[in-house]
């Protein structure tokens, strides 16, 4: 009885959380493949066809908005390494007792509602608000100066959305680097330069890495920030799917382009980690 | 650089190291003259918190002197980063690069140092020789065990040729029999590359094992400096004669003093005896160590004493195997331990509950302090 249980017990553990998987997640990803794959308006109903055209076309359609989804995407991770690393860095190495006062401050503005959060940014951003319109009284800037609307306006919007998904991962990579290791390297006559460079940069990879997988996917399949911050110009590729489910009831289209976006990620991320040399990508986002 | 023989390859003047803890200051090392020789197989040895971690860490430059210079060859160090001093450490923990093969490890220093490519692969690969790591330089540290790490840890500072070689507690990790084992290595590779060790350990017997000279530290000073068998024999302080080894203390005041030797009376028929610098006078109050293997165990009291005496109760009789350690609780007042080697017969000389004899030859007590 007691030999049962116990080979019992770990599919016990896993079941409901399963159950949940299954549910929300594999049944909705079957019916978007099958919706794919459909032809028809929400008027006359839809039949399942088989035929890949829907990707084709929308892709063929939408291939602007998809690159400059991922455009944004990796600009917005670069920025956000080159702001994050030294913020991580200094609670890490300098924190000292308020390390976790410092990680809480980071996390402090994701209390208030992300869309709150990303409308005021367009009140600060906007032509006569209260960042623009001083610089433009002083003269430094010219009457006619804009962000709103711009692709600067969206990236900065996505950068600020995800700063703390970008901070912790490497915080916690260089918080457990051994202090002793660091000043190995500088016993063995590395300066503090070569030793960030050849130990603690390399040691903290992991976390890079971790912080663009957590980073790169959702800023680009983002569509607030555009939706908010930005214009025309700007569509990004979740505005499409979330326009033609929600607006134009063109389901079929709506699931292919998801799919290729989700097939994109994909494959830039394997490829991404395939480029770092690093063996198994869900062993270092893990870590 | 040049420097003469006579240069010490390591200098402190004057140096004093505070820590400030919630504001205020406190001192880890209080005042610190020493030279080290060159060559030299020189520990510091003492409690946790004595000072020790922080003089070497002092050399290395991770810490700096808040009062005082340290020179390395003659060359004033202090303030100098430690890249730009010609010290390597091997760390209590190792600390290798563990994103690093063994290889890459041990190549990292001449790497800075810009050796030619072929100097350093040739260099490695005679380091490895001596560590016994030759076959494993692709190996990642965590694939080693824990001996094995300890040798890349010391081929990675050894291979850049330092002034000196700093050891931080570096076989604290092992165990024992590795521990003996490394003890041996370590002196074998002392030898063979005559670089002056600087070795950082709180345990006694490492440090009399391998030491030319130790330095026994306690709360920031130096107690003592000396050869291991200056230290054992002669303890200059009561704490290094309780810290090195067992030491046997009994103090009390000079009753009669003649050519170079001094007797305390403890009682009728018993006595310590023991020899004193001139000036030791009548009435004086001194402390004598004796070491417990030093002292004979009597079950009737011995004719032709010449030396000290006391008797006492058997307390504990511990066996060790190779001696069998007593503790007596002597008339005069203090518990002795006596150590009697098991050399002829496994039989005990007495039993707990026995009264006993104690006789040691004048030239084995020591007078601390004096």
């Amino acid at each position: 009885m007691d030999r049962v249980k116990r080979t019992l017990a770990p599919y016990l553990l896993v079941l409901p959380g399963g159950l949940w998987l299954l549910l929300f997640f594999a049944v909705p990803m079957v019916t978007m493949l099958s919706l794919s794959l459909q032809e028809g308006d929400i008027v006359n109903g839809f039949v399942f066809t088989g035929h890949w055209q829907n990707y084709t076309e929308s892709l063929a359609d939408y291939q602007t908005q998809l690159i400059r989804s991922l455009v944004y995407g990796a600009i917005t991770s670069i920025v956000l390494i080159v702001l994050a690393f030294p913020v991580a860095y200094w609670i890490a190495f300098y924190g000292g007792k308020k390390k976790a006062t410092y990680l809480f401050l980071i996390m402090l503005p994701f209390f208030v509602s992300f869309v709150l959060r990303t409308i005021s940014w367009r009140m600060l951003l906007t032509d006569d608000g209260v960042l623009l319109h001083p610089l433009k009284s002083a003269g430094v800037l010219p009457d006619d100066f804009q962000v709103l609307g711009s692709s600067s306006a969206v990236v900065f919007g996505l950068v600020y959305s995800f700063l703390p998904f970008m901070v912790l991962p490497i915080y916690v990579a260089l918080e457990r680097i051994d202090p002793r290791v660091v000043e190995a390297a500088r016993d063995l006559y590395a300066s503090p330069m070569t030793s960030f460079r050849k130990v603690i940069f390399p040691l903290a990879l992991p976390g890079v890495f971790a912080g663009v997988l957590m980073t790169f996917v959702p800023a680009s399949s983002d569509y607030v920030n555009s939706e908010l911050l930005g214009s025309s110009e700007t569509t990004m590729i979740g505005q499409v799917i979330q326009a033609k489910f929600l607006s134009n009831s063109d389901y079929p289209s709506a699931s292919a382009l998801s799919f290729t976006l989700m097939a994109v990620l994909l494959i830039g991320v394997f490829a991404y980690a395939r480029a770092l040399g690093t063996e198994d990508v869900m062993k270092v986002a893990a870590r | 650089m040049t420097t003469s023989p006579s240069t010490p390859a390591i200098e402190f003047a004057g140096v004093r190291k505070d820590y400030l803890s919630h504001g205020e200051a406190v001192p880890a090392v209080k005042s610190l003259d020493l030279a080290i020789g060159q060559g030299e197989f020189f520990s510091l040895l003492g409690p946790s918190g004595c000072g020790k971690t922080t003089t070497m860490r002092m050399i290395a430059g991770f810490e700096e002197p808040t009062a005082g210079k340290v020179f390395l060859d003659g060359r004033d160090v202090t303030g100098v980063a430690p890249n730009k001093r010609d010290v390597n450490m091997v760390f209590q923990s190792y600390a290798l690069f563990p994103h690093l093969t063994v290889q890459q490890n041990v190549a990292f220093g001449l790497e800075r140092k810009k050796v030619a490519k072929n100097d350093i692969k040739r260099r490695v690969g005679e380091m490895l020789e001596i560590v016994s790591l030759t076959g494993m330089e692709r190996r990642q540290p965590k694939e080693m065990s824990g001996g094995q790490q300890q040798r890349v840890a010391l081929a990675r500072a050894l291979v850049n040729h330092p002034r000196a070689l700093l050891l931080d507690e570096p076989l604290g990790a092992l165990d024992l029999k590795l521990r003996q084992q490394m003890q041996i290595e370590l002196k074998r590779i002392q030898r063979e590359v005559g670089i002056t060790f600087v070795y950082v350990t709180h345990d006694q017997g490492e440090a009399l094992t391998m030491s030319d000279r130790i330095a026994v530290m306690n709360s920031g000073l130096i107690e003592q400096l000396g050869s291991p068998r200056d230290i054992y024999e002669r303890p200059s302080t009561r704490f290094v004669a309780g810290f090195i080894g067992t030491s046997n203390i009994i103090d009390g005041r000079v009753t009669w003093s003649d050519q170079g030797y001094a007797v305390l009376e403890k009682g009728p028929g018993e006595r310590v005896v023991v020899p004193v610098p001139a000036g030791v006078a009548v009435g004086r109050d001194i402390e004598v160590s004796v070491r417990p293997e030093k002292i004979d165990l009597h079950r009737t009291i011995p004719s032709n004493v010449n030396g000290s005496l006391l008797s006492g109760t058997v307390t504990e009789v511990v066996y060790h195997g190779t001696s069998t350690n007593y503790t007596v609780a002597t008339t005069a007042g203090t518990d002795f331990v006596v150590f009697d080697q098991n050399a002829h017969d496994a039989e005990d000389v007495a039993s707990r509950g026995e009264r006993v004899f104690l006789t040691w030859a004048p030239q084995h007590s020591y007078p601390i302090g004096v």
